[in-house]
């Protein structure tokens, strides 16, 4: 990241369910004004989206920061919920642990970490029962 | 780049700079400069939203009166579906038909009938392989226009089939060559009655290389106010209405996309509502669909500024005129290679500068978000609009452009004002008490 990088930040709110995903509609505002690719836009705003639920769904919300310079589109997802036991589980295509009420939405299908690396060209994800979780993503320009 | 001819327009002695038009503009086109509300042309899509609105009736729309017609030997009008939904009591649409001959008109080629060809031709070309989907559909010509300056990803989504109108002006043109051949193009003079402004624009403007087929396109309101003087329940009208359930149906929302035949649509009406499901389809979070028939008008084209009945009763008007009709009654021959005629497909479209970017370049336009970033942190985020923009936002993007000046926010020039006046009371130098020590 240069010296030229905008900083968005954005507070995910964890009481609301209804609300969830207003970020990343934001953030698919502003990337548009900087003139970025309708398929990057896709990309980020599905990524940032799935992270933004996830966070709803498991840590109560959480924050959302987002870094743009020209060369690469940051998504940072903080939230200090109950923390991913096995990261390697978690990752894998159906593996669910959000609760029923939020299954009759839609939601829960065990897509949300996959998509989320599908999406980005790179992502990290720091996290440890009782610590909270934080996931790093890139998406390149 | 050309000037983009638009319909709607400001009658500025009667704008008072009142900010309701501001705030409902869908594109933000709008701007109160001068005491007065100024239009940006290269936003507006005609919409009609801010006519609807305008307290003032300053905003209006230009086009053409019936006597524009007078100068044509053979006058052909083109009523719009929605006409029929505005009278009350209407048993039939050949009274309407009949009283468009009867107030001059020479000949009458209805925009339904039209309509039947489209679905017929849109049902082919939904069956082709290697088109991109979802289809949305040409009709709505703000919609058209409001997906080249903002949603420009989805531009080759829209199907390259003339609308309804256009297709009955050439079907209407053929129709009076060949029943009087004595007659010379020029004397042929076609007249569309219409719901909307943006049909205007549409045919003042042309479609890319395409030039329109209509001469004049009249307010569906002047029409009606001479129709309903010569339209008699006595007379027995010439039964010439060749339009079925479908065509008539085109005038409300979901009348066009139920006449695919074909479940996975989606109807969206009023321009909000449009701009929302455009998002959706633009970020691929909608299920896979194959056609979309979006209209800018509440309601469909009975909701056009242009109209004069409340849409939903025109709705409901339109159910009962079209129960005992055909589905349809216009067809197409069997096609297994779903061929869609030449003459009716346009190639190019207009070329527009999407308005989504703050500048031409990424560098650029992050060196103005920054900025307006930084100006909007310091803007009262109350959106008033007393500085003449919808929101503190475009304020600051417009400061950013250099197209406003910080004192134009009142809230922030009043804390300035308070500051100083305490500033002056303080040093004891203030105006009234410099009177009193005189």
């Amino acid at each position: 990241m240069s010296e030229e990088t905008l900083c968005f930040h954005f507070d995910v709110d964890g009481d609301d369910f209804t609300s969830a995903g207003q970020a990343s509609v934001q953030v698919k505002k502003l990337l548009r004004e900087l003139g970025v690719s309708p398929e990057v836009i896709r990309r980020v705003s599905i990524a940032m989206y799935e992270g933004e639920i996830n966070m709803v769904i498991h840590a109560g919300g959480g924050k959302a920061d987002v870094l743009v310079d020209e060369t690469s589109i940051v998504i940072i997802l903080t939230d200090e919920g109950p923390g991913i036991p096995n990261i390697k589980q978690a990752m894998q295509e159906g593996y669910s642990t959000a609760p029923d009420n939020v299954r009759s939405l839609g939601f829960g299908a065990g897509m949300g970490l996959p998509n989320m690396k599908r999406y980005t060209d790179h992502m990290e994800i720091e996290s440890a029962p009782g610590k909270g979780t934080t996931i790093k993503m890139t998406v390149e320009l | 780049m050309n000037r983009y001819e638009h319909s709607v327009c400001l009658d500025v002695s009667k704008c008072n700079g009142c900010t309701t038009c501001l705030k409902h503009c869908p594109t933000e086109a709008i701007r109160i400069r001068d005491k007065h509300a100024v239009i940006n042309a290269d936003r507006c899509i005609d919409c009609g939203q801010c006519i609807r609105v305008c307290p003032n009736q300053a905003k209006k729309a230009n086009y053409k009166k019936l006597e524009a017609m007078d100068r044509f030997r053979w006058k052909i009008a083109l009523p719009a579906p929605s006409l029929y939904g505005q009278f009350e009591n209407l048993g039939d649409v050949d009274y309407v038909l009949q009283g468009l001959l009867d107030i001059g008109f020479d000949d009458v080629f209805e925009v339904s009938a039209a309509a039947e060809l489209v679905s017929a031709y849109t049902r082919r070309y939904i069956r082709r392989e290697g088109v991109k989907r979802p289809i949305i559909s040409s009709a709505c010509p703000a919609v058209v226009r409001l997906i080249a300056l903002r949603f420009p990803s989805l531009y080759d989504n829209i199907m390259p089939i003339l609308p309804p109108m256009e297709v009955a002006a050439m079907l209407a043109r053929e129709r009076a060559r060949k029943a009087h051949p004595e007659l010379r193009d020029e004397d042929i003079g076609v007249c569309f009655i219409s719901p909307c402004p943006a049909k205007v624009s549409y045919v003042a403007q042309g479609f890319g290389s395409y030039k329109s087929q209509v001469d004049c396109v009249v307010a569906m309101k002047d029409v009606y106010f001479a129709l309903i003087n010569v339209m008699s329940s006595d007379k027995i009208p010439t039964p010439v209405s060749h339009s079925g359930m479908i065509g008539i149906s085109w005038a409300t929302s979901g009348g066009e996309s139920s006449a695919v035949f074909n479940d996975s649509y989606l109807a969206a009406d009023g321009i909000r509502n449009v701009i929302d499901v455009l998002d959706e389809i633009e970020t691929g979070k909608l299920p896979h669909l194959e056609f979309i028939e979006l209209n800018a008008c509440e309601g469909g084209c009975v909701g056009g500024v242009l109209a004069v009945e409340n849409p939903y009763i025109a709705r409901t008007r339109l159910q009962s005129l079209r129960r005992y009709l055909p589905v349809s009654q216009n067809f197409l021959e069997e096609d297994e290679e779903n061929r869609v005629p030449d003459e009716l497909v346009f190639d190019d479209k207009p070329v527009c500068r999407p308005i989504t970017r703050l500048a031409d370049s990424m560098v650029e336009s992050m060196r103005r978000m920054s900025e307006i970033n930084r100006l909007s942190g310091e803007l009262p985020g109350l959106d008033c609009g007393s500085c003449g923009a919808p929101t503190c936002r475009a304020f600051a993007e417009d400061l950013v452009r250099g197209e406003a000046a910080p004192d134009d926010c009142v809230v922030r020039l009043c804390e300035q004002l308070k500051a100083e006046c305490a500033e002056l009371r303080r040093r004891r130098i203030g105006p009234v008490r410099k009177e009193k020590e005189e």
